[in-house]
């Protein structure tokens, strides 16, 4: 039953080339508000490169709920496309089922060198140790994204920099029908990136150093139920994200009934439900007001996208000239600047089109706080086990439940016993 | 068993055969049948029984992301998966088996008012009146309804806050705090009423089909002899759908019991823990985390279990109807 859907969902468009013109495929991520807007992105660019190179591409943009399916499918069957672009916390998972070409000095090379690379982006790439599985193609990080005029109107002059601060002001923006905060409590992924970074922290880490889960210390615990009370003890979070999967949070902030949300490059999207940019600020993700004993200075993970090339290609050279051409300089700004995230090449940083207020904090977050989620194989067992596990307890915290910190360390220890098997 | 009721026809001397008008050269009439079910059976093979082999061969594997590439390369682990699975005090099993009772709720459940129903709306339009064919195609809608579509809507009708059904309950004051219908207790109900609302026009059309082969003179002697409705219903129209009801009570198991349409599209790829159900558990014990092994076998205990009810299930109602 298992293989037949497996098979099913495979793909028989050609990878490589034909025999005169050559072409390629490409899987796209959904980076754009939505399929159609990313294809008319696309579109002139890849016309482009094959212009330059004579290399068609035929390319194709997968929604996020299908693409790790997709490329399971690809990477069992040994056919698909040539290019692909895979979530950046999928690198060290991915890069264990040895389908894709790793960038070796030689191959990183032919597609412009190591040090062209933010190294922060190449980081989340695959395991330490390794040669990438892949490299960074866009880049991103969390912010904290505050509704102004609901600021004003609450006579609050700064974005918090405290979770106490965060609080503080949360509890004041708590009111008529509105909220201080609001999340995606249903998402499981969504809850593992905040796992990891208030786990930092809290001085928590979800591997050791032999890769082993350890996701029930005390540090972990503190760090998930932090996050869990906004709801459950501060209430101010409306209960009913704890049933949001589909970005509703960003529809709560951008028709005003949130007035705070925790995103990654949520610029584009408010502004596709009618939000202007000048509306709302974006501020670095706060810090606890003392670090907990052994609490980093992290506030976001190292957000992104990897473009990777399959080893099933024919065309392995047309494959790579083609990744160089998306993290050409020109690409990059041009690619990066309609959807929104940060160039992953340093070459470009500093073009005006990234000097908004959005971009230059993400950017500083990138450089200075933002750490890769743990580059092990079992990372996407991780997000899927934990969060699953804090969507529990957003249900749970939902229906006034009280969240203590037994309850927490009891569903994380569920998660880890799961890991083992 | 079936093979005493077909005895008499193997019994009875096959169509009268006129001697020497047989052709030689054609195919002998025994090899025929084979031939004419060959193509059925290669498709068979190809579509149902080689992946059901292929997915028994990985339930003895460690297949992981790992070995996908090259499933030759999995280790061998023999019964290790179904020792993790079938395990009832070790997480995995343990979770499993949650999931398993769980789902055995939600079928009998769901098998039983979508039986229900289809009979109770198929009695009640078995006789013409105005608006009995309107009726029948409004009660067969939600069967020619696009699944994916129709249970999108539903997580529509079920969102707290702006969701049609907790709307209704505040309007009419039956509520005052907004109930969670797609997390927690109550996501179980909000599964089991998209699965009958999705279903029991299926029972509805099976029965109502039934019923055209119960002769109405049977009624009408009962209706002589003073029997009322629940009478009728329970000594001339149940009796006589029997072999409808045998094989519908059957199909209606096993797709609720495989559902996976109807959890996946409404709560996404993880269901809440009061309403995990089995096909939604194994598809997150193997494609999100990656233990396609595990998932197999699982998969392959599923099916046994499946096959087992199905058996027991055959051989019971067969028995009662040859004692009948």
């Amino acid at each position: 039953m298992l293989a037949a859907s497996v098979t099913a969902c495979g793909d028989d468009s050609d990878g490589g080339s034909g025999g005169g013109a050559k072409t390629l495929t490409y899987w796209a991520s959904n980076q754009g508000a939505s399929i159609d807007f990313d294809k008319k992105t696309l579109e002139p660019e890849l016309a482009k490169f094959e212009q330059q190179t004579g290399i068609k591409v035929n390319f194709e943009v997968v929604p996020w709920s299908d693409l790790l399916n997709r490329l399971l499918a690809a990477a069992t069957s040994g056919k698909g496309p040539d290019v692909v672009n895979i979530g950046n916390t999928w690198s060290a998972s991915l890069q264990a089922t040895g389908a894709f070409v790793p960038f070796d000095d030689a191959t990183i090379g032919a597609v412009g060198g190591k040090d062209r690379f933010v190294p922060a982006a190449l980081a989340a790439a695959g395991a330490p140790g390794q040669p990438p599985t892949a490299v960074p193609l866009y880049s991103l990080s969390y912010a904290l994204y505050y509704n102004k005029k609901a600021f004003s109107d609450a006579g609050i002059t700064a974005p918090p920099t405290t979770w106490e601060e965060l609080v503080t002001v949360g509890k004041k923006l708590t009111k008529d029908g509105k909220w201080g905060l609001a999340l995606e409590g249903a998402n499981p992924s969504e809850n593992s990136h905040h796992a990891f970074a208030f786990g930092q922290q809290w001085g928590g880490e979800w591997f050791d150093a032999a890769g082993k889960p350890t996701f029930d210390t005390p540090q972990n615990v503190a760090a998930v139920k932090r996050y869990i009370d906004f709801m459950a003890v501060d209430k101010i979070v409306n209960p009913s994200n704890a049933e949001y999967a589909q970005n509703q949070s960003i529809t709560d902030f951008a028709n005003g009934k949130a007035a705070m949300l925790l995103w990654q490059a949520a610029g584009n999207a408010a502004k596709a439900q009618g939000m202007a940019p000048d509306a709302y600020g974006v501020a670095p993700v706060p810090f606890p007001a003392t670090a907990p004993a052994g609490g980093k200075k992290i506030n976001s993970m190292v957000a992104g996208i990897n473009i990777a090339v399959f080893k099933h290609t024919k065309d392995k050279d047309a494959a790579l000239q083609f990744v160089k051409f998306m993290t050409s300089d020109a690409e990059q700004v041009q690619l990066n600047k309609t959807y929104g995230s940060l160039p992953s090449v340093t070459t470009v940083a500093s073009d005006a089109a990234f000097q908004a207020e959005e971009q230059k904090v993400l950017a500083s977050v990138l450089a200075t706080s933002a750490a890769p989620l743990p580059q092990v194989a079992e990372e996407s067992k991780f997000e899927t086990l934990v969060g699953t596990a804090m969507k529990e307890l957003f249900a749970d915290a939902a229906s006034g439940k009280p969240i203590t910190e037994d309850a927490v360390k009891e569903k994380l220890s569920n998660a880890q016993q799961q890991m083992g098997s | 068993m079936v093979t005493t009721t077909t005895a008499p026809e193997e019994a009875r001397p096959s169509t009268p055969r006129k001697a020497g008008r047989k052709p030689k050269s054609r195919l002998p009439r025994s090899k025929l049948p084979y031939l004419l079910l060959l193509p059925a059976v290669a498709l068979e093979l190809l579509v149902h029984v080689i992946p059901m082999v292929v997915g028994v061969w990985m339930s003895v594997l460690e297949l992981t992301q790992f070995q996908i590439r090259n499933w030759s390369e999995a280790p061998f682990a023999g019964l290790d998966n179904y020792r993790a699975t079938l395990d009832f005090n070790g997480p995995v099993g343990e979770e499993l088996l949650h999931s398993f009772w769980v789902t055995v709720l939600y079928t009998t459940l769901s098998v039983g008012l979508c039986w229900l129903f289809g009979l109770f709306a198929a009695v009640f339009l078995q006789r013409p009146f105005p608006g009995r064919s309107l009726l029948r195609t409004l009660f067969l809608t939600p069967y020619a309804l696009p699944v994916y579509a129709a249970i999108i809507t539903w997580t529509f009708i079920y969102q707290r806050d702006t969701g049609l059904l907790n709307e209704l309950l505040t309007v009419t004051g039956l509520v005052d705090e907004r109930p969670f219908w797609l997390i927690g207790p109550n996501s179980f109900w909000a599964l089991l009423v998209v699965s009958v609302w999705k279903q029991w026009p299926f029972a509805f059309l099976c029965i109502m089909a039934g019923l055209q082969n119960v002769p109405t003179e049977m009624y009408e002697a009962a209706a002589i002899d003073g029997a009322g409705f629940w009478r009728r219903l329970k000594d001339v129209t149940l009796p006589m759908l029997r072999p409808v009801n045998q094989v519908l009570v059957l199909v209606l198991f096993l797709w609720t019991f495989n559902d996976f349409n109807t959890p996946f599209v409404l709560f996404g790829g993880s269901a809440p823990e009061q309403a995990d159900i089995i096909s939604i558990h194994i598809y997150r014990s193997s494609f999100i985390t990656w233990n396609f092994g595990q998932g197999s076998a699982m998969s392959v205990a599923l099916l046994l279990f499946l096959l087992l009810v199905t058996a027991v299930y055959l051989l019971i109602t067969n028995r009662r109807r040859e004692h009948a």
